[in-house]
């Protein structure tokens, strides 16, 4: 109630001063959703959603990432260090799992074990060692083993490649990294 | 709910308030209600103008959006900018060097935007140092200050940077008269009129790629050139100087130069000036200038010390120049996009007086002059005038072009922009500033096509604007709709420095064609580090170089040891990110020195002298990542002789393991 009566009096307080003038009512524009995603910009490195995006061996990374609403957060400034399970590592999964977890009804599921696979921070393969934790987005630990001189992630996962993004690194994965505990 | 507020009152109360608020201070029913929307830009969109304001005696240059007053980016340009390692940094250095040696400051009065065929082409725009006489050229793909030129025989270049309508030439015209640099200075002051010269410089630009020469300067009599502009069209090939100081005292100018009822308009010939050129009639004259060039490849500026130049004198080559009487120490010399009209401005006079560029060139033609001033040969008034504006206000300085056949002059005296029309010299409408206006600028407005939207007054005080600062206050910019026939005050705001002359070019012209990164492929500076595994120390004596990187987030290496007291270390700072909007910055504890801010691609050194012996924090001061915390180092410092050998790593210096 009291912000109409104000709302009238400001308009009324206008047309007193205006004498000639037209008013002219301008609805401002409606924001645009999302973030930095939408920057149109082809000369910079990708970052690490875009590297992604143009891997045709991520695509169910991808839709998920989408179905997480977790585009905006990774085309941020980062840095971020995203393990990214290949289709193959997600075809092992069940597959009525999986199809669940792509529905909204689990979406909060599905958002614990993406962010499961990223941490913030920039790490190349070179830069882990034998033993160290790494505290993931999600708010659990991912344990770094180093075998034969191959990166392994909760002695499960192996590193294949590494792909260097604008914010970030993408190392590709072979198994999908389950979060102690995978639903919420 | 239920209001308990009885509205009844409280409307009474707000009509009250609506009284006392169409009565602002002074400023009130000139603000009409529109104009919030006609300046209001919403979060995200993109302002219809990039409008580039010189700073004054900041030295630097800025760049605001209209109608939006929103600041984007203050430009380095003749004083140092720690903020930025402007002038700090070993690449940046040679920029502000002179032939008096290095000079952290100036004040920056007038900004011109290049043209081609009369008509602004958004490639570059300069300005020009107004105590130590030089013209900087800034890029306007990066907003750097890419070359400054220095003037020799000047000194206060304020006629400038004023250009040809194709660029041809950038001029500089003296504001004090001196003895000329290769005669001997060590004269009484007041021996002017003997030893005294005016020069006018004229600058060319080349074509390609902007790079300016000293191409000529023209020996005058000893007067203040105050300020100038080209011709244009059909007055292609003439530039004109307004000139004061007239009456040539040396001492109370404030009094003595007001002493003759009529300075002059110099109107040069420059394409004469060019054929005495051509048929050797200039000398070579010794003169010592720097001539400075910023490379965008190896991200490093070079200093040249010139050691010649050109002079034609104007008193023996007949027919480059010629005076025009113009009442009281005129001060704006504005040219309309016709070429036709030139405007003079006496600061002091109660008229406007508008010459015919034909009436001029007849008035050549039939020698209908008054004699000569110190050789050069007075065209009387009348032959050239076209008419005059008759008490249009108080004290006239500059005047702008709307291409509508209107002009729009400033008055400092009586506070007030003045619309005019040029063919029938009558005034059409008037509005007050707050407070007493300099320049003023309409997009295109000097130039052959204005876009005539806007116009902007630059004030030099501002008293009651703002929420004061104490005793030092902003400057302003005022902002006038003049799309119709009446000008409308729709939006003011406080500037960086104190604004002289601006120029403003629409957004499209430059907003697709700007450097978003440096390709560090590129990258050719001398120091450069393309890559981590490059990233190393190198010992030289007592010299040590440190070749880092920079990324999201950490700088490689992040340890080092083995720097000693004595030693002069340069950190060169290679910023590996592609990605636009990524710089890093780079400090070192107790380091007499700004920051470096380093472009994405880009290299830059800090040198360091370390003092003390200690660990020496260095960290990433541009927030770059939600990591920018971690991003740090350490830097260790050991005695002169000490036997700590250098190393470096990262992410590898761990404790020793406990035996």
């Amino acid at each position: 109630m009291k912000i109409s009566i104000l709302l009238i009096s400001s308009v009324i307080l206008f047309s007193a001063c205006s004498s000639a003038e037209k008013e002219v009512a301008q609805s401002p524009e409606v924001a645009s959703a999302g973030g930095q995603e939408n920057v149109q910009d082809d000369e910079s490195q990708k970052d690490v959603v875009k590297v992604a995006a143009s891997s045709k061996d991520h695509t169910t990374l991808v839709a998920a990432l989408k179905q997480a609403e977790l585009v905006t957060s990774l085309s941020n400034a980062g840095p971020f260090t995203v393990f990214a399970p290949t289709n193959a590592a997600f075809d092992k999964l069940d597959k009525a799992t999986l199809d669940a977890l792509m529905t909204d009804a689990k979406k909060a599921d599905l958002q614990n074990i993406l962010q499961y696979h990223v941490t913030v921070s920039s790490i190349k393969a070179e830069y882990f060692q034998d033993g160290q934790n790494l505290g993931m987005v999600n708010g659990d630990n991912v344990k770094i083993s180093i075998k034969n001189g191959k990166v392994m992630l909760n002695n499960s996962a192996t590193i294949i490649a590494s792909i260097p993004a604008s914010n970030g690194i993408i190392h590709v994965i072979d198994q999908v990294l389950l979060p102690p505990n995978p639903s919420k | 709910m239920k209001s308990n507020i009885n509205p009844i009152p409280l409307f009474l109360l707000l009509a009250a308030l609506t009284v006392q608020s169409c009565k602002p201070k002074n400023a009130g029913n000139l603000i009409s209600a529109d104009a919030a929307t006609k300046t209001y830009v919403a979060p995200g969109q993109y302002d219809e103008f990039y409008n580039l304001v010189s700073g004054g005696f900041s030295g630097q240059m800025s760049v605001y959006g209209l109608p939006s007053g929103r600041l984007f980016r203050v430009i380095p340009v003749f004083s140092v900018d720690p903020e930025k390692g402007y002038g700090y940094s070993e690449e940046t250095k040679p920029m502000l060097n002179t032939s008096h040696g290095f000079i952290p400051w100036d004040d920056l009065h007038h900004t011109e935007l290049s043209q081609t065929n009369g008509e602004v082409d958004g490639r570059w725009i300069f300005g020009n140092a107004n105590n130590t006489p030089r013209v900087a050229r800034i890029d306007l793909t990066s907003f750097k200050t890419s070359e400054i030129i220095e003037l020799p025989n000047s000194a206060g270049n304020h006629s400038s940077p004023f250009i040809t309508e194709n660029t041809e030439y950038v001029v500089a015209g003296t504001r004090f008269s001196v003895p000329p640099d290769n005669s001997n200075g060590d004269v009484p002051i007041n021996t002017f009129k003997k030893n005294f010269k005016g020069y006018i410089s004229f600058i060319s630009v080349k074509k390609e790629n902007g790079e300016m020469d000293l191409a000529f300067q023209i020996e005058c009599p000893g007067v203040n050139f105050d300020l100038s502009h080209a011709g244009k069209g059909k007055s292609h090939g003439w530039f004109f100087f307004s000139c004061y100081n007239t009456e040539q005292a040396n001492t109370l100018l404030e009094v003595n130069a007001s002493q003759r009822d009529k300075d002059f308009i110099m109107a040069v010939n420059w394409k004469k000036a060019e054929e005495y050129i051509k048929a050797g009639k200039a000398k070579r004259i010794p003169a010592k200038y720097a001539h400075n060039k910023y490379n965008e490849k190896t991200h490093t500026a070079t200093s040249e010390m010139k050691t010649e130049v050109l002079v034609l004198d104007s008193k023996a080559l007949k027919e480059i120049c010629y005076f025009i009487p113009c009442p009281k120490s005129p001060h704006g010399c504005d040219v309309d996009p016709t070429g036709e009209f030139i405007v003079g401005s006496g600061k002091l006079a109660a008229l406007i007086p508008v010459f015919s560029f034909d009436k001029m060139m007849k008035a050549i033609a039939n020698k209908q002059f008054d004699g000569d001033f110190e050789g050069i040969p007075v065209i009387k008034y009348e032959a050239a005038l076209y008419g005059e504006v008759k008490k249009p206000g108080l004290g006239p300085l500059h005047t702008e072009f709307d291409g509508n056949g209107n002009a729009y002059t400033t008055f400092f005296v009586s506070s007030e922009v003045v619309k005019w029309n040029i063919k029938d010299l009558k005034v059409v409408d008037r509005v007050p500033t707050y407070y007493s206006v300099g320049h003023l600028c309409i997009p295109g407005g000097d130039s052959k096509k204005p876009n005539a939207k806007y116009l902007i007054a630059y004030n030099k005080i501002t008293k009651d604007r703002y929420l004061p600062t104490g005793p030092e206050l902003a400057q302003s910019a005022q902002l006038y709709d003049i799309s119709g026939e009446k000008m409308q005050m729709i939006l003011d705001f406080p500037t960086i420095g104190e604004p002289h002359y601006a120029q403003a070019i629409s957004a499209d012209l430059l907003k697709n064609k700007q450097i978003k990164f440096y390709k560090i492929e590129e990258n050719a500076n001398k120091y450069v580090t393309k890559g981590e595994g490059e990233a190393r120390v190198v010992r030289d004596g007592n010299v040590v170089h440190v070749y880092m990187t920079s990324i999201r987030s950490h700088f490689a290496p992040d340890n080092i040891e083995g720097i000693k007291l004595g030693d002069e270390v340069y950190i060169h700072v290679t910023n590996l990110e592609q990605d636009w909007d990524v710089p890093h910055g780079f400090a070192i504890k107790g380091a007499r020195n700004a920051e470096l801010l380093i472009m994405p691609g880009e290299t830059q050194t800090m040198k360091w002298i370390p003092e003390r012996i200690g660990i020496f924090p260095m960290y990433c001061t541009d927030f770059c990542s939600a990591l920018h915390q971690e991003m740090q180092g350490y830097i260790r410092v050991s005695p002169k002789n000490s036997p700590v050998p250098i190393s470096f790593s990262l992410g590898t210096n761990k404790p020793l393991a406990k035996k």
